[in-house]
């Protein structure tokens, strides 16, 4: 099993849902996210173009914060979740400084925290509170080994890029463009 | 180089070690240890859903509010059954839980006092206010008339108070949804096809080949289902064509961007019935058997070619051609859409009207991918007494002006309220339920001087806004979590309706609407129309006509019916009759000639923007409805102010820098109370700067929101009032920057 | 134009100062971590070369300052913990990956062996002193005992220090500034600078400042050297490095970067004791202080200017 999750550029109008609803499944603290929206605009009026991109940690199959992870806080679950254990997580910040994406945060309660994949909703078989509630519906998330599945489905029929590739670290968000 | 991290101020560096920020010893971990539980997720199964519909736009989706083992609110997801949301509520849905948290609510009624010739809020008792009110609302009654005393409302609680306001006397009434947002896609839409557009718009856009859109921004507007079906569009490759001077995310999304200079829309919709007309190109079949008129509208586009519309918009003649054909092939799966803020220009109706006109022609009324038939569920009504039948309301003191006006027009209410002007009817007391007029109507001088005029406001709202300044009593409404409302029942594909139950008990001591307005029914002796003890009377009542109950709609929240009005579309070949004068669709106007008014749309030319001017224009963020969510935290977290985009061409010419806060001079020399930073972006005309509406609170009680960014309706002075409808054209504004504070003294 | 902007979340005060994580506390544990390590190694090397005797400040009376700096590090170290109460979990795992886990152990074994090998020259740095416990004086005669070996340990432990001080930037090739290999022997060098600097500081004999300083300036020189070779390593790699580089090649390090660390924290003191050898009097503490100094901003300014860069995309 491959957790991994397909963002559709050409969807998504950056309403900023995937970063509430995030915040409302997860009690993730007002002032703080898990995942936040990018907005590049690029060209000169009126040649111009906008990707949007919702992102959040990419579940790296090579994940330098897991690596740097002094404690073995940060590790990796079934599917290749990349989880933090908080009584275990010292709050050194060695993850933060390893992930190029930014994609953890130093909660208040000193831990580091970032996103689960709503790994407490997949058990219960259902899917991410941003997949979910994204009005758009551009997020995709699945097993990359099952060939049904609908970040498989997503992927197979489109052009897609991840994000610093170069930083060799396998992102798992995959984004359509 | 572009970087996330440059905040920390490096400067410090060189000054040593002991500047860096010297953090205190951290012993958070404490409180992790003991508060590890509450901070997991918690499943679904562990919590309570309750039904209820949102209330933070006018959408009303319907959604589960999911409480845990505590009783407090975790989350608020939608309900898959309701057609409004199919599960998927928005930003400002999912964010409603902040409405709810918002410490600066409002907790207990509040009476004006002056002591020492000083103003101030006193606390009062619900016994207190409601008396005070009543007393005023009898007084005014008796010196002038129940028709003098206006309602201004939006959203549930303003069905609650339009019951009271009917039976105390009162049919003045009026909605900002009207003057200051759709009125004139009604009237433009009811004079062809002899349909209002309403709420949710019956557009196919899921099923759409081509979806046209002019100025509306799906996407930013963050009309659920509309951006839901958007999507759903662009899955199926249909094809968007945009007409707007700014990219819009809509735009962005688009096979054609056509980047229009300003005020010069209904010149391309003429030029686009031109070409189908010419080109022969029309759904001919449909305008034979359903519409009149075609000849006359052949002959009066003869000379708008797209050559003639060039020199007006600077869209390029073969660009109108194209998009013309793309709408064409795409025929009838087609929708050029009314968009919903339509008041721009003061010739609004007749936009619309072409943008009727122009669907007309591309067969797309009635048809699948074009507009659906809607339909909703009448909701019967409590039984009660006859309404008594006003004096006299809103319409009569037109005196014959705004006739196409079929809802009360807001910015005449104020007028009506200034004895100066010399109203045959004047309004002398109002209540304000819902809306924040200040950041809602412009010409805010107007607004000013008919607060001062009046003898009465009362404000029921749930926040301090603006409008609560003006108030002499403020009743605190609890939110839309903590309460009963109304049915919701609002047409759609398939009618249905949706219950809102209350979630959690009232917070502090705010109230219900329908329980402030029964009492001061019940304490204005009309007690006969509240004829019930609580609300879950009238609902389960209303709910068991309606084949379900309250008992069921809690456990379903949403439940749709069948309909009865006959199909979605129209069957091939089918009669049918508008509901226009003639029966058809009136490609030439009857109604509109009646009036006096053009039968058919021309082009009418704009003030353009001085040198050093820039065109005003405004618009929606997806994460906030208008001024009112601009201090809900968990969306204020999302966007905590706006910012003045600004062409970088532009930004050169006057030496901005990106963030840079400057304030906006408007052309008649208003201008902004607080500063806005600049935002220089690729995605906004040179001339033209763009800000998102609902930000520039005055309100220091808002603790989020005051101070942050400017407020567009105070910079609109300039209105170009809709002679069909009264819609406020406020699109003919122009501002200039400001980089120093001005330094004459500011009202606060 | 080119524009990037958060239209969500991400813009907000609690996160985007708090990815800049590490402020002053994990440079000066750095720079005490260099500092221990450097005089370790000379002390270690001198006593294997047998020279305890002339080179007594090196051998015997700096390493006193190693356990001093040493804890004063751990405790700037626990200082930047934001999760402080669990900080023992360093010690329940061993993550071969983790440069940070191998820091905690080098140091759990350091440390001690710092402070055993000072509290063998207690006696001879303090005349009179006693252990009071017969075991303690038993153990000390049994250690005394076993001193080279201790010495070849302390030099091999003080290297892993030395570098490892600079692993712990390099492991993070998510800050292209720091991802590069070249940090655990600048920073071992830069180390072993700055322990001699602060060994020559409290030397009073000429002959042993006169040795030290000699290595002394061969080690600025490599470390120069080093740096040089940094730059141009980044120059030559993708846009990322490129950016990391021009923060000090115009960018906003540049400034602190060549007057503080370049200029004043080494060409200038190596100057200085160029000119000692050809005779010119210096006052010995003059380019101490300033090899001190610049070790030290060396690494804030390190550590501060690989938080800002990051990958482009």
């Amino acid at each position: 099993m491959r957790y991994a999750m397909a963002i559709d550029t050409k969807k998504c109008v950056g309403c900023g849902d995937c970063v509430v609803a995030c915040q409302t499944e997860n009690n993730v603290p007002i002032g703080y996210c898990r995942d936040w929206i990018v907005e590049n605009v690029s060209g000169s009026y009126p040649n111009v173009e906008i990707e949007l991109r919702s992102e959040r940690c990419n579940h790296c199959d090579n994940a330098p914060c897991v690596r740097c992870c002094p404690t073995g806080a940060s590790h990796i679950v079934e599917g290749g979740i990349v989880k933090v254990t908080h009584n275990e997580c010292i709050g050194c910040g060695a993850c933060i400084q390893s992930c190029p994406y930014d994609a953890r945060y130093s909660h208040p309660d000193g831990y580091v925290d970032k996103c689960t994949f709503c790994d407490h909703r997949l058990a219960k078989g259902q899917s991410t509170a941003c997949v979910e509630v994204c009005p758009t519906s551009c997020l995709y998330f699945g097993d990359l080994e099952d060939p049904n599945s609908d970040v498989s489905k997503a992927l197979k029929n489109r052009s897609w890029k991840v994000l610093a590739p170069e930083a060799g670290t396998k992102p798992q968000l995959y984004f359509l463009t | 180089m572009k970087t996330r991290r440059d905040f920390i101020k490096i400067s410090a560096l060189g000054t040593g070690a002991a500047t860096l920020g010297l953090s205190a010893l951290n012993w958070n971990g404490v409180k992790a240890l003991y508060a590890a539980d509450e901070q997991e997720a918690v499943s679904d199964e562990e919590m309570t859903a309750h039904a209820t519909y949102c209330e933070v736009c006018f959408w009303k989706c319907a959604g589960w509010a999911y409480t845990d083992k505590k009783g407090s609110i975790r989350k608020i997801v939608g309900n898959a059954d309701d057609p409004h949301c199919k599960g998927r509520l928005c930003p400002r849905g999912t964010g409603g839980v902040g409405m709810y948290n918002d410490e600066v609510r409002l907790k207990t009624p509040l009476i004006r006092e002056t002591v020492g010739g000083k103003q101030y809020f006193r606390k009062a008792s619900w016994d207190e206010a409601l008396g005070l009110v009543t007393s005023k609302m009898k007084e005014v009654s008796e010196k002038y008339g129940p028709e003098a005393f206006a309602l201004f409302n939006h959203g549930a609680p303003g069905s609650h108070f339009k019951h009271l306001f009917h039976a105390y006397g009162s049919g003045n009434e009026g909605e900002p949804a009207w003057a200051q947002c759709r009125g004139p896609r009604e009237v433009g839409f009811a004079a062809t096809f002899g349909s209002w557009i309403g709420s949710p718009e019956p557009t196919d856009i899921r099923d759409t080949r081509c979806l046209v859109l002019i100025g509306s921004h799906i996407g930013e507007n963050m009309h659920n289902g509309q951006v839901q079906e958007m999507s759903t569009a662009i899955d199926r490759g249909a094809t968007i064509i945009t007409v707007d001077p700014r990219l819009s995310t809509a735009a962005s999304k688009s096979k054609y961007w056509l980047p229009i200079k300003p005020a010069t829309d209904l010149a391309l919709l003429l030029a686009w019935i031109h070409v189908l007309i010419y080109e022969d190109i029309y759904d001919k079949d449909y305008i034979e058997k359903y519409a009149m008129g075609f000849d006359q509208l052949k002959t009066h586009v003869k000379n708008m070619t797209p050559e003639w519309a060039y020199g007006i918009t600077t869209i390029k003649p073969d660009l109108i051609r194209r998009t013309a054909r793309e709408m064409a092939a795409a025929s009838p799966a087609v929708i050029v859409h009314p968009g919903r803020h339509v008041v721009w220009y003061g010739d609004d109706s007749q936009r619309e009207r072409a943008i009727a006109m122009l669907n007309a022609l591309l067969g797309s009324w009635g048809r699948r991918g074009g507009f659906y038939f809607k339909e909703k569920v009448p909701v019967p009504r409590f039984p009660q007494p006859e309404y008594p039948h006003p004096a006299w309301d809103w319409k009569d003191n037109l005196d014959g002006r705004y006739p196409l006006s079929s809802m009360g027009i807001t910015t005449e209410l104020l007028k009506a309220s200034i004895p100066e002007l010399g109203y045959k009817h004047q309004i002398k007391a109002w209540m304000v339920a819902g809306t924040n007029l200040p950041l809602t109507i412009p010409d805010n001088e107007l607004f000013k001087k008919a607060a001062d005029a009046v003898e009465f406001i009362v404000v029921v709202d749930t926040m301090p806004m603006e409008i609560v300044k003006y108030a002499d009593v403020v009743l605190p409404e609890c939110t839309y979590l903590e309460r009963y409302d109304y049915i919701r029942s609002a047409s759609h594909r398939e009618p249905n309706i949706a219950l809102r139950a209350p979630v959690v008990k009232p917070k502090y001591e705010t109230k219900p609407a329908w329980w402030i307005a029964k009492q001061l029914g019940e304490r204005l002796g009309l007690g006969a129309y509240f004829n019930y003890n609580d609300i879950e009377e009238v609902l389960d009542w209303q709910l068991k006509k309606l084949g379900t109950s309250l008992e069921e709609m809690k456990k379903t929240g949403v439940k749709k019916f069948p309909r009865r009005s006959g199909a979605l579309y129209l069957h091939e070949g089918e009669d049918y009759e508008f509901n226009t004068n003639t029966g058809k669709i009136e490609l030439y106007s009857t109604d509109f000639e009646d009036h006096g008014f053009d039968p058919l749309p021309n082009y009418t030319e704009h003030p353009q923007p001085q040198d050093n001017y820039y065109r005003l224009i405004y618009g929606r963020a997806p994460m906030h409805t208008f001024s009112r969510t601009s201090n809900n935290p968990n969306l204020w977290d999302l966007m905590e102010t706006n910012s003045v985009w600004v062409n970088p061409k532009v930004a050169d010419l006057w030496d901005l820098k990106n963030s840079q806060e400057v304030w906006l001079q408007n052309q008649d020399g208003v201008v902004s109370e607080f500063p806005v930073k600049v935002r220089i972006t690729e995605r906004i005309r040179w001339d033209s700067v763009y800000m998102v509406h609902g930000f520039g609170h005055n309100n220091k009680k808002l603790s989020r929101a005051y101070g942050h960014g400017a407020s567009d309706s105070k910079l609109i002075t300039n209105v170009m009032t809709d002679p069909m409808m009264g819609g406020t054209g406020m699109r003919g504004n122009f501002v200039t920057f400001l980089t120093e504070k001005p330094g004459k003294e500011l009202e606060s | 134009m080119k524009e990037e902007l958060f239209v969500s979340g991400r813009n907000i005060p609690n996160i985007d100062p708090y990815l800049n994580i590490w402020h002053w506390e994990i440079p000066i544990y750095l720079f005490l971590g260099g500092l221990a390590a450097g005089i370790m190694f000379f002390a270690g090397l001198f006593y294997v070369m047998g020279k305890e005797k002339e080179m007594v400040t090196t051998v015997k009376w700096a390493p006193f300052l190693a356990p001093v700096a040493l804890v004063v590090g751990l405790f700037a170290l626990f200082l930047d913990l934001k999760h402080q109460l669990f900080f023992w979990r360093l010690y329940t795992t061993i993550r071969i990956e983790s440069p940070m886990s191998w820091g905690a152990w080098t140091l759990m074994l350091v440390t001690p062996l710092s402070l055993i090998w000072a509290a063998t020259y207690v006696k001879e740095a303090i005349p009179g002193w006693n252990w009071r416990f017969s075991i303690l004086k038993k153990l000390e005669a049994q250690i005394i005992k076993y001193r080279i070996h201790m010495a070849w340990v302390m030099m091999g432990l003080a290297v892993i220090l030395g570098v490892y001080t600079g692993i712990l930037l390099s492991a993070f090739n998510a800050r292209p500034l720091w991802n590069t290999s070249i940090l655990g022997p600048l920073f071992l060098v830069s180390g072993l600078s700055t322990g001699l600097a602060a060994t020559m500081w409290m030397s009073k004999s000429h002959h042993e400042r006169k040795v030290l300083s000699r290595i002394d300036m061969v080690l600025i020189v490599v470390e120069l050297f080093l740096i040089i070779h940094l730059l141009m390593g980044m120059l030559a790699a993708g846009q990322a490095q490129v950016e990391a580089a021009q923060l000090f090649l115009g960018g906003e390090f540049t400034v602190t970067f060549w007057v503080f660390v370049i200029i004043l924290g080494l060409t200038f003191p190596v100057t200085l004791e160029i000119l000692e050898l050809f005779g010119y009097k210096i006052p010995i503490w003059i380019p101490s202080l300033l090899i001190l100094f610049g070790g030290l901003m060396f690494r804030m300014i390190m550590v501060e200017a690989g938080q800002i860069t990051r990958f482009l995309y």
